[in-house]
C-alpha cells in the first residue's frame, strides 16, 4: 500500500502538468469552437437555404459518421498529402471541433424545436425581427434544454482527447503511458490516469448543476 | 407624450376601417375560410362566432398574417394589399404592424418578468428607448390591475392575471386593431370574469377589437356586432339583438348548444 502511494504522488506532477498545458486547454479550445459551429450548422438546417441546409446535413452525416481516431489520422496524416498542413495541436483542435460540432449541433437543433410554436407566434404579432426573436425570445428558453444535452457532448470531448496520443501529443494519457512503460505498473499507472479524467468531468457535471439552477428559476415546463 | 396608451380615446374612432376581401384559405383538402369578406370600423367591438372549425380563429389570424391566405385582400386604409402568394417580409411586418393578436393560451414569455414581456416589443419593434417602454409597460400593467406585478415571472401569475399581462403586451404595440384568439377559453369562470371586465374597459375606450370566442355572455355585453360563421363562410353579419333573435336554424342550434355549456 504504502508503494502505491508512493507510485502516485511521484508521477503526479508529470500527470497533472500534461493535464494543465495539453488536455485541458485542447478541451476548453476545441469545445468553444465545437459550439459556435453547433449553432450555425443548428440555425442552417432550420431556417437557412437548400443549399446551406445540404451542406451542414452533409457535415452531419460524415462527422457523426466516421469515428474520431480515423478524423484525426485523415486531418494530421492525410492533409498534408494535398497541402494542407497542421501541426498537432491545430490538427486535434481542429478535429475535435468539427467532431464534437457535429453531434452538440443536433442538441441545439432538438433545444430550437422544443420551443412551442405559441412563442414564435407572439413574437410574430409583436412584429419581432427574425434575429430578435432568436436572441430574445428563443435562445433563452432553448438554452435551458440544451444545457443537459450539451455537458454530455463537453464530457465526451474531454474523453476523447485521449486519442491525440496517436497523433504525437503528449497528453495526460500520453504521459500516463509513458511512466507505465518505464516502471511496470500499468494498473496503477492508468487507473490514476482514470482518476484525473474523472476529476474533470465532475467538475463539468458540478458546473452543469449551477447553470441548471440559474436558469430554470422561472420557466416551468408547462 | 409618454404613452401612446393615453391617447385620447377620440383620436381611436378616427381612421379607416379594416377591409378583408375575398379571403379564402385552405389546410390541404380543407376549405378554411371559402371567400370571405369583413369589414371592421374603428372604435367597435366586433365578436365572431361559430362551431369548432367554422374558420372564425382562422380570419382573425389573417388579419395578423400569422395565417397566410391563398387569395384575398386586406385593406388598413392604405390601399389593398393582395395576400394571395409569398409576401414580401416588408410588406408582412407592415400589415402586422396594425394589429396584435392575443391568445387563448397566453404565450407569455416565460423567462421574462410581466414588465420584461411588456416592454420587449416596444424597444425591439418599436425601437422605443430602455427607459420609455419600461414607463410605457408600467402604466400599460397598472392599466390592467397588474402594477404590483410588474417583476413577478408569468409562472408566478395566475392565468387570469397571465392573459391581463399579454393584453398589456399586446397594447403596448399601440395597434389599430385588438385581436383576441378565445382569450377566456383557457381559464376558470372566475378568472376569465377579470379578463372580460379588461376587454369591457377597452371596448369602452373605443379601441377597435376583434373578438373569437364561445362565450355567448361576453357577445350579449361587449360586442357591437356578432359575426357568425360556418363552414368557412358568413351566415349573418349584423347587431347582437340581430344574431340573438335570429330564427335561422344554424344559429339556433349554435345558441341552444353554447349556451347550454
Amino acid at each position: 500500500m504504502p508503494e502505491l502511494l508512493d507510485l502516485w504522488i511521484s508521477s503526479l506532477p508529470r500527470l497533472l502538468g500534461a493535464t494543465i498545458r495539453t488536455t485541458v486547454p485542447l478541451s476548453l479550445i476545441s469545445f468553444a469552437i465545437a459550439l459556435v459551429i453547433a449553432v450555425i450548422t443548428a440555425l442552417l438546417r432550420l431556417y437557412g437555404p437548400a443549399p446551406l441546409k445540404a451542406v451542414a446535413w452533409l457535415y452531419v452525416w460524415v462527422f457523426r459518421g466516421t469515428p474520431l481516431v480515423v478524423q484525426l489520422f485523415i486531418v494530421f496524416f492525410g492533409l498534408p498529402n494535398v497541402g494542407i498542413v497542421f501541426s498537432s495541436f491545430t490538427a486535434a483542435v481542429v478535429t475535435l471541433a468539427l467532431n464534437t460540432g457535429a453531434y452538440a449541433s443536433e442538441a441545439v437543433r432538438a433545444s430550437l424545436l422544443s420551443i412551442p410554436r405559441g412563442q414564435f407566434e407572439a413574437a410574430q404579432t409583436l412584429n419581432l425581427s427574425r434575429a430578435t426573436t432568436l436572441r430574445r425570445v428563443v435562445a433563452p428558453q432553448a438554452f435551458r434544454i440544451v444545457l443537459p444535452p450539451l455537458t454530455n457532448d463537453f464530457i465526451d470531448l474531454v474523453k476523447g482527447t485521449s486519442l491525440v496520443f496517436a497523433i504525437t501529443i503528449t497528453d495526460v494519457f500520453q504521459v500516463g503511458r509513458q511512466i507505465a512503460a518505464a516502471n511496470y505498473e500499468p494498473l496503477i499507472m492508468y487507473t490514476l490516469v482514470a482518476l484525473i479524467y474523472l476529476v474533470i468531468v465532475s467538475l463539468l457535471s458540478i458546473l452543469q448543476g449551477v447553470l441548471e439552477r440559474k436558469v430554470s428559476v422561472h420557466v416551468r415546463s408547462s | 407624450m409618454s404613452a401612446a396608451a393615453d391617447r385620447p380615446a377620440a383620436g381611436r374612432t378616427a381612421g379607416a376601417p379594416l377591409r378583408l376581401t375575398g379571403i379564402r384559405k385552405t389546410f390541404g383538402e380543407l376549405v378554411a375560410l371559402d371567400g370571405v369578406d369583413l369589414e371592421v370600423p374603428r372604435g367597435t367591438t366586433t365578436v365572431l362566432l361559430g362551431p369548432s372549425g367554422s374558420g372564425k380563429s382562422t380570419l382573425l389570424r389573417c388579419i395578423n398574417l400569422l395565417e397566410t391566405p391563398d387569395a384575398g385582400r386586406i385593406d388598413l386604409g392604405d390601399g389593398p394589399v393582395d395576400l394571395g402568394g409569398i409576401l414580401p417580409r416588408r410588406t408582412v411586418r407592415q400589415v402586422r404592424s396594425r394589429s396584435t393578436m392575443v391568445f387563448q393560451q397566453f404565450n407569455l414569455f416565460p423567462h421574462l418578468t410581466a414588465l420584461g414581456n411588456v416592454a420587449l416589443a416596444p424597444v425591439h419593434a418599436r425601437g422605443l428607448s430602455r427607459s420609455a417602454a419600461d414607463e410605457l409597460a408600467r402604466g400599460l400593467l397598472a392599466k390592467v390591475g397588474l402594477a404590483e406585478k410588474a417583476d413577478a415571472y408569468p409562472d408566478r401569475l395566475s392565468g387570469g392575471q397571465q392573459q391581463r399581462v399579454a393584453i398589456a403586451r399586446a397594447l403596448a404595440m399601440d395597434p389599430d386593431f385588438l385581436l383576441f384568439d378565445e382569450p377566456t377559453s383557457a381559464l376558470d369562470p372566475e378568472l376569465a370574469a377579470e379578463v372580460v371586465a379588461v376587454l369591457a374597459d377597452l371596448a369602452a375606450e373605443d379601441r377597435t377589437l376583434v373578438v373569437v370566442t364561445h362565450s355567448l355572455a361576453f357577445a350579449r355585453r361587449v360586442a357591437d356586432r356578432v359575426v357568425f360563421l360556418e363552414d368557412g363562410r358568413i351566415v349573418q353579419d349584423g347587431s347582437p339583438q340581430d344574431f340573438f333573435e335570429s330564427e335561422d336554424p344554424r344559429l339556433r342550434r349554435f345558441r341552444d348548444v353554447v349556451g347550454s355549456v
